[in-house]
């Protein structure tokens, strides 16, 4: 008995044969006239993200691990997890000191420590590749050296993100850098906290994924 | 369709109008005579086919539409005081005609067909002028109007030249009254719902009457306001406009 | 799986008898439809849009084979799992087998059409494994024992007094509360542990990428992702119509699907899968099966008018601006789409012998037309369906059901009336003569003067004013 698919496919491919679907050839002129001046492009991204509560703050190449410090004790986070493995976290562990919470390393597999990354983690730090101006999105290719879940389980995400590492559009983002040419194993648009519609309309922040994004801008 | 002024144009008046509203078909054809057009009205004719189209009937829908294609022998423009029926015949009668001997005629009299409103305000230029006393209405979009023939804004054009008249838009106008065809006796509580929400919207504007280019929605709306002992009336554009230019009202 | 008993008739009466869901989905839908104005406020960019996204899902219909066996390659390569399956049992098969190999005993799912399809969670259930919907909605729905509503916001028809009553009465020790802040805490703290213990992972997919071997999803909630990354095993669901050709064609369709649905340029998270955890990577899953799921879409395909059903990305406009739908809510379909897509793909699907009156369920006031982002012809898809349901030699699955001796025998004689000009003229004289004194309980007379007067019948017909006036026949 031929399986499912052969099935499938013999099906499909005798449907189509038999009538050809007419195609229109795709115009994606509207998508690369998504354009902005480079000033513009980070202020947009602020306004669209802000909208949506995402947090920005600003630092500098030099002072960035202080300032995530000092936002993250006012904040009154415990912990922070964090890739040791990249350069944002070789900064972290040799500038962090003793004052605010406790660095947490992320360097080992998550099943050795699932319990204490979902009830001990406060806040996670990733860097990202980039931000997109027409969605407000940053762009995160996590992978062994920058976990995944750094920027979905902990209640407190911070995103660095250099200032002129800055999109017009995702389809600019994707075809710039040649995306399909290798995919990883996970990439992420990440626009804002997570949140839900779903009680009545009614907007609420902080579902499942982080409560608070806060990007951090990097002058 | 050619924006250029034609000598001769068909009307066709449509089953709903013939058995229900003649006036407004008679209005209609006035309106255009009066702009020195000269107007045919094929004796022949009966209904586009579309309440056998929309029945899943096609091959009965055919032969009524054949029928009726017979009748467009000069290739004047076809004006129809309907969207509905507007709609089926340039929209739907290619289809229908697909493959069928008189195919390549059939889509030419769709190119040729003609909402009258849209007649009246793009190709005839009407300047009307308002004899009337002054008088609060709204009016109601058929959806195939909207939709298959595009007219959203001439007969709201038409409505605001008359200087006495008040126009208060609906909140939806856009929203379907409910008839839908044989959809309002298929379905006649989800139809009834549909149509009592659009006759709150209407009293909700305070206008003496409801003004519709499509004697479908009519009949359903007129319908649902007298049975509701309201005293709104519902007439066609077509009348509307020949009455308050000849001062009738 | 068909459902038994399908009555639309019955269930859109009751509906429209509750004032508390009427008023629930008004509300929603005006909501929605506004907001989705606002997205598309300029035409110009809306057409582009449009005729982009119609064109990347034609393109992909047109290769559809060809693009599933390159998916299928790519995704082998990549490390994912790729598993047909004809008919929602043998999806179901598939699923079961995969999570009896690793012991599963607690799945949490993402949200996803295709399993309501499949009706996965009930077939778990009966296995002994516990299936959690983590998408907030689908929660809350699964609480109720209720299938969704609408095909992105599955808890419409509730109102925060409903879930707030529900959360106390089916979540452990919770408290009763109406902040809508609170009941989302209540739902995350539930969840995550969920999450933390579950053993597979379940999602659908919005898009599957041919080119590299990628599944692509978007939400806002981050249920999604956890889905997908926490536990050891991810299975993911799809139509087997999903797929688009490249990663190019992502952006547009993802941009269509997100301002149509939720009004958002974008969703909280867009989540592209390309593998399992790779060797040096700290989380994700160690296995990821794609199951690609037929259920009578290659039916669909092989038919040249019906096939545009299958453009379909699942955005949920038309059911937003539909009227009927708007008045009798979702559970009146008693399917897993209801709404304008729901009218057409569900009777191909199922068939037109228990799904026989849904294409009637519609004024066909086209809009749904004016705002599908893929520009699907759903009113004329409509229409063929009800040519269809009365037409045995029709092709839809129990073409001709719907037949009836008498409606063909009324049609039959109406067409030989109409189409004569004396026959017409003579049936018109009778009518205008006598209509009027039809007395007002005939049937079909009877559903309209339900709430509306007798139509009058003019005692001259436009004919005979014509006639008079003396407005020339040719």
């Amino acid at each position: 008995m031929p399986d499912a698919r052969s099935t499938i496919l013999a099906t499909l491919r005798a449907g189509r044969d038999a009538h050809p679907v007419e195609t229109v050839p795709s115009d994606f002129t509207v998508l690369k006239d998504k354009r902005w001046e480079p000033a513009e492009r980070l202020e947009r991204v602020k306004r669209l993200m802000e909208a949506v509560h995402t947090e920005f703050i600003d630092a500098t190449e030099q002072d960035w691990p202080a300032v995530v410090r000092a936002f993250l004790t006012e904040a009154g986070a415990r912990t922070l997890l964090y890739a040791p493995a990249t350069g944002a976290g070789a900064r972290l562990h040799a500038e962090w000191g003793d004052d605010g919470p406790e660095l947490v390393r992320y360097d080992r597999s998550v099943d050795d420590f699932k319990e204490e990354m979902f009830t001990g983690i406060d806040a996670g730090i990733t860097m990202t590749l980039g931000a997109i101006a027409d969605t407000g999105s940053l762009v995160l290719w996590p992978g062994a050296e920058e976990p995944r879940l750094l920027s979905l389980v902990p209640h407190i995400h911070v995103a660095l993100l250099k200032a002129d590492a800055l999109y017009d559009t995702f389809w600019q983002v994707m075809t710039k850098n040649r995306w399909a040419d290798g995919m990883p194993t996970n990439a992420l648009l990440i626009s804002g906290p997570s949140k839900t519609a779903d009680i009545e309309q009614t907007l609420a922040y902080g579902v499942h994924g982080p409560k608070r994004l806060v990007v951090v801008v990097i002058h | 369709m050619s924006t250029t002024r034609p000598g001769t144009v068909y009307f066709f008046g449509t089953c709903l109008v013939d058995l229900f509203y003649p006036q407004a078909g008679m209005a209609g054809m006035e309106l255009l005579r009066r702009e020195g057009v000269r107007v045919v009205f094929p004796q022949g004719q009966s209904c586009c086919g579309q309440p056998a189209y929309n029945s899943g009937y096609r091959e009965e829908a055919l032969k009524v539409a054949r029928a009726q294609l017979r009748l467009f022998t000069e290739d004047w423009p076809v004006v129809v005081p309907s969207g509905s029926c507007a709609g089926m015949m340039k929209t739907h009668w290619p289809d229908l005609f697909k493959g069928e001997p008189e195919e390549a005629h059939a889509v030419a009299v769709a190119g040729r067909t003609v909402e009258l409103t849209q007649f009246l305000v793009n190709v005839l230029n009407v300047a009307l002028e308002d004899k009337g006393e002054p008088v609060r209405v709204t009016w109601h979009a058929s959806c195939h109007a909207q939709r298959e023939m595009g007219v959203v804004d001439e007969p709201k054009a038409l409505l605001r030249q008359l200087a006495n008249v008040e126009l208060v838009e609906l909140k939806r106008e856009k929203e379907c009254c409910g008839f839908g065809g044989t959809f309002a006796v298929r379905h006649p509580e989800i139809s009834a719902a549909m149509v009592e929400d659009k006759v709150a919207d209407i009293e909700g504007t305070g206008a003496r009457a409801v003004v519709s280019g499509d004697c479908g929605c009519l009949m359903n709306i007129t319908g649902a306001l007298q049975a509701g002992g309201k005293p709104v009336q519902g007439k066609h554009i077509a009348e509307f406009l020949l009455e308050r230019t000849h001062g009738t009202r | 799986m068909a459902h038994a008993d399908v009555n639309f008739a019955e269930a859109s009466r009751a509906a429209l008898k509750d004032p508390q869901l009427r008023a629930n989905f008004r509300r929603a839908m005006d909501g929605l439809m506004s907001k989705r104005a606002v997205q598309f406020a300029d035409p110009q960019e809306w057409h582009a849009m449009r005729a982009l996204g119609a064109s990347v899902r034609l393109r992909a219909l047109s290769r559809l084979p060809e693009l599933l066996e390159t998916l299928e390659e790519n995704c082998t390569r990549n490390g994912i799992t790729v598993h047909w399956a004809s008919a929602t049992e043998e999806a179901n098969a598939i699923v079961l087998a995969i999570m009896q190999r690793v012991d599963a005993r607690l799945a949490v799912k993402g949200k996803s059409m295709v399993t309501e399809e499949m009706h996965l969670n009930a077939f778990l259930e009966k296995q002994g494994i516990e299936c959690i919907e983590a998408d907030l909605g689908e929660y809350i729905v699964q609480l109720d024992q209720e299938m969704p509503s609408h095909i992105i916001m599955p808890a419409i028809h509730k109102n925060t007094k409903q879930i707030a009553h529900l959360f106390r009465e089916k979540i452990k020790d919770a408290e009763y509360t109406e902040d809508v802040a609170q009941l989302t805490d209540l739902a995350r703290r539930v969840l995550r542990r969920k999450f933390m213990n579950a053993d597979v992972g379940i999602s659908g997919v919005n898009a599957a990428v041919a080119e590299t071997g990628t599944l692509c999803l978007v939400e806002n909630e981050g249920n999604g992702r956890m889905v997908t990354t926490v536990p050891p095993v991810h299975i993911a669901v799809m139509g087997l119509e999903k797929v688009v050709e490249t990663l190019e064609d992502v952006p547009p369709v993802l941009s269509l699907l997100t301002r149509s649905a939720t009004a958002q340029p974008i969703t909280t998270y867009v989540n592209m899968i390309t593998s399992p955890r790779k060797p040096g990577e700290k989380d994700g899953p160690r296995e990821i099966h794609l199951v690609i799921l037929d259920n009578g879409r290659s039916k669909i395909y092989a038919d040249e008018e019906l096939r545009h059903t299958l453009r379909c990305i699942r955005c949920g406009a038309c059911m937003n601006h539909c009227p009927v739908y708007t008045r009798v809510g979702g559970h009146a379909y008693q399917a897993p789409y209801p709404g304008p897509i729901g009218k057409i793909l569900v009777p191909q699907m199922e068939g037109l012998g228990t799904r026989g009156e849904m294409p009637h369920a519609c004024t066909l006031c086209n809009a749904c037309v004016e705002i599908c982002p893929v520009g699907i012809p759903i009113a004329e898809l409509m229409n063929r369906l009800r040519a269809e349901a009365v037409h045995p030699d029709g092709t839809v699955k129990d073409a001709g059901a719907q037949a009836s001796t008498v409606e063909a025998l009324v049609w039959k004689g109406w067409a030989a009336a109409f189409a004569s000009p004396t026959a017409y003229r003579m049936a018109t004289m009778v009518l205008s003569t006598v209509g009027n004194a039809a007395p007002a309980s005939l049937p079909l007379l009877k559903e309209w003067t339900s709430v509306r007067v007798k139509p009058r019948f003019a005692g001259r017909t436009l004919h005979d004013l014509a006639r008079e006036k003396g407005i020339p026949d040719a």
